[in-house]
């Protein structure tokens, strides 16, 4: 299969107010078109850094960032992204913020009918049927998860860019929404970067895992995770080789984590 | 936690008779308190009333006090004689046309700061700099430059509302989540999309708090301005009854000026919950 994404030699600083921050260092790698990759590392490690620049957000420092064979060098609109927090348009209600990218630049000329269609069919798809018209002030933490990933999803992109999508949620509410998660993904063939910094939930979902350093961040190691699909997140890490997976990724994110905490 | 609105939901269907909203204590010492504040606040304002009337020329003389049935009578006379309603007319539109003209450059301008940091810090030191001009020291200036119409009158009431739209529409363009332009961007939104359908909207619930705020300095603003130079609207009347030593048609003006205050801020605080009807869902 060729990359749909690769990290060439990548290397960069941004400020963050007056201070000079020097995110990545040398990041090389490249992800498979369809797989699951999961990106874990230290807070601060540049893991949004890596995905500023597969959106075209950022420029690159040194290197390159090389989409479909061609190198970005504007916001990448072939991609979503699903950031932290829902981001949800609290003026809006369920439906349009679904509908929300399907207004924007090409697409805003498909027809009516057809954006409702798409809008609706993917409301249900993440459970949300009923919950049309509300606001998302009037949903719990979780269903405003569910809206955004419907309007992530809902312009059919073909790589999901995530940025610890699940960090703020209580440990049972991340379980629930990572099988949602794998059984809406398994099978469409979409491209999905996971970025976390749960180890768990990486092996329990990925298909591959990079492990990064703490700031700037270089890749420290890179595992395929083979077990089998689909998979049950809630007993997969019973199963066979997850402990064993999970104690080669954290001996080497171990030194940076306690690196980290002397800083 | 995934559940909360459904429970919500549930609250909103309740049966309409159940018992526990009619008896139980805390309802009940909210609605004790609503009839409170309702009864003293009228008692208080009679009482006021009453207060004035018996000290007006027995303690203190009608001339300097007046007294509410005097202004009453005088306010009655101001209506008969037909100077109060072209005077409350003009003096609405000069109040309208400053707070449309110092509204619309406040937002402009607090948006362009929002959204451009390089315009912000270009142009910030310029903005504190005529901020802190006393507005009145304008006055003498602009009947120079525009004559002693409409126009000045206009132009006051503009520079007085100018600043707290600007400052609270900058403030709620700056409080827009950059994740959130990240976000949009990528799903295809061009530079002019993101300021249509993420900036105004977000920027909204500060621009109207800051419009609720400064229309009653577009009515103070027509007001001085009148005072100082004109010879019609509600600021002329204060002055010429004053200079008159008439105190009762001196407060009816102002009472009415009072009046059409509260209105304008009515009308403001309507338009604001027609406009921000989502926030009403999110109590």
């Amino acid at each position: 299969m060729t990359p749909i994404l690769e990290y060439r030699d990548l290397s960069k600083v941004f400020f963050k107010g007056e201070q000079r921050i020097h995110a990545l260092a040398h990041v090389t790698a490249e992800v498979e078109e369809g797989e699951l990759l999961a990106i874990v590392g230290p807070s601060g490690c540049g893991k949004s850094t890596l995905l500023n620049l597969s959106a075209g957000l950022m420029e690159p420092g040194t290197g390159e960032v090389i989409y479909r064979g061609r190198p970005l060098t504007c916001v990448n609109t072939q991609v979503s992204y699903v950031t932290q927090k829902d981001n949800l348009l609290p003026w809006r209600t369920v439906e349009d913020n679904v509908a929300l990218p399907l207004g924007l630049g090409e697409r805003a000329r498909s027809s009516r009918d057809d954006r409702r269609e798409r809008v609706a069919r993917y409301i249900e798809m993440v459970g949300l049927g009923g919950f049309e018209k509300h606001y998302p002030s009037e949903l719990s933490g979780g269903m405003r998860k569910r809206a955004q990933l419907a309007r992530s999803l809902v312009y059919e992109p073909d790589v999901l860019l995530m940025d610890e999508p699940f960090g703020a949620l209580d440990a049972q509410l991340k379980l629930v929404l990572q099988a949602e998660l794998l059984q809406m993904w398994e099978g469409t063939g979409k491209t999905l970067v996971f970025v976390t910094h749960d180890l768990t939930e990486a092996i329990s979902i990925a298909d591959r895992v990079i492990v990064m350093s703490s700031r700037p961040g270089r890749i420290r190691a890179i595992e395929h995770i083979d077990l089998p699909r689909p998979r049950d997140v809630f007993g997969i890490r019973f199963a066979a080789g997850f402990g064993d997976y999970f104690e080669r990724l954290w001996s080497a994110l171990r030194e940076d984590i306690r690196q980290g905490q002397e800083v | 936690m995934t559940d909360t609105a459904v429970n919500q939901a549930g609250v909103g269907s309740r049966s309409p008779v159940d018992e526990v909203f009619l008896v139980d204590p805390s309802v009940r010492a909210r609605r004790r308190q609503t009839v409170i504040v309702a009864v003293s606040r009228s008692a208080l304002a009679v009482l006021g009333l009453v207060v004035w009337e018996l000290v007006s020329d027995r303690v203190i003389s009608s001339f300097w006090i007046s007294s509410p049935s005097a202004i009453w009578s005088a306010l009655l006379r101001f209506a008969v004689e037909g100077q109060l309603l072209p005077a409350v007319w003009v003096t609405l539109l000069e109040t309208a046309a400053g707070f449309a003209a110092g509204a619309g450059a406040g937002i402009l301008v607090g948006l362009a700061f929002g959204i451009s940091p390089l315009i912000a810090r270009i142009l910030d030191p310029y903005l504190v700099a005529l901020n802190s001009i006393p507005r009145v020291a304008l006055i003498p200036l602009f009947i120079l430059w525009f004559g002693i119409g409409f126009e000045t009158k206009l132009l006051f009431a503009a520079t007085l509302v100018f600043f707290p739209v600007f400052l609270n529409t900058f403030a709620g363009a700056r409080d827009v989540d950059r994740d959130l332009i990240d976000v949009i961007r990528v799903m295809g939104a061009s530079r002019l999309d993101v300021v249509r359908r993420v900036f105004i909207p977000s920027a909204l619930v500060w621009v109207f708090a800051g419009l609720r705020m400064s229309i009653p300095f577009a009515l103070i603003g027509a007001v001085i301005a009148e005072m100082f130079t004109s010879n019609e609207g509600l600021g002329y009347l204060i002055a010429v009854t004053a200079n008159q030593y008439d105190t009762a048609g001196s407060f009816a003006s102002l009472l009415v000026t009072t009046v059409l205050g509260l209105a304008l801020t009515w009308g403001v605080s309507q338009l604001e919950r027609r406009a921000l009807r989502w926030r009403l869902h999110s109590a």
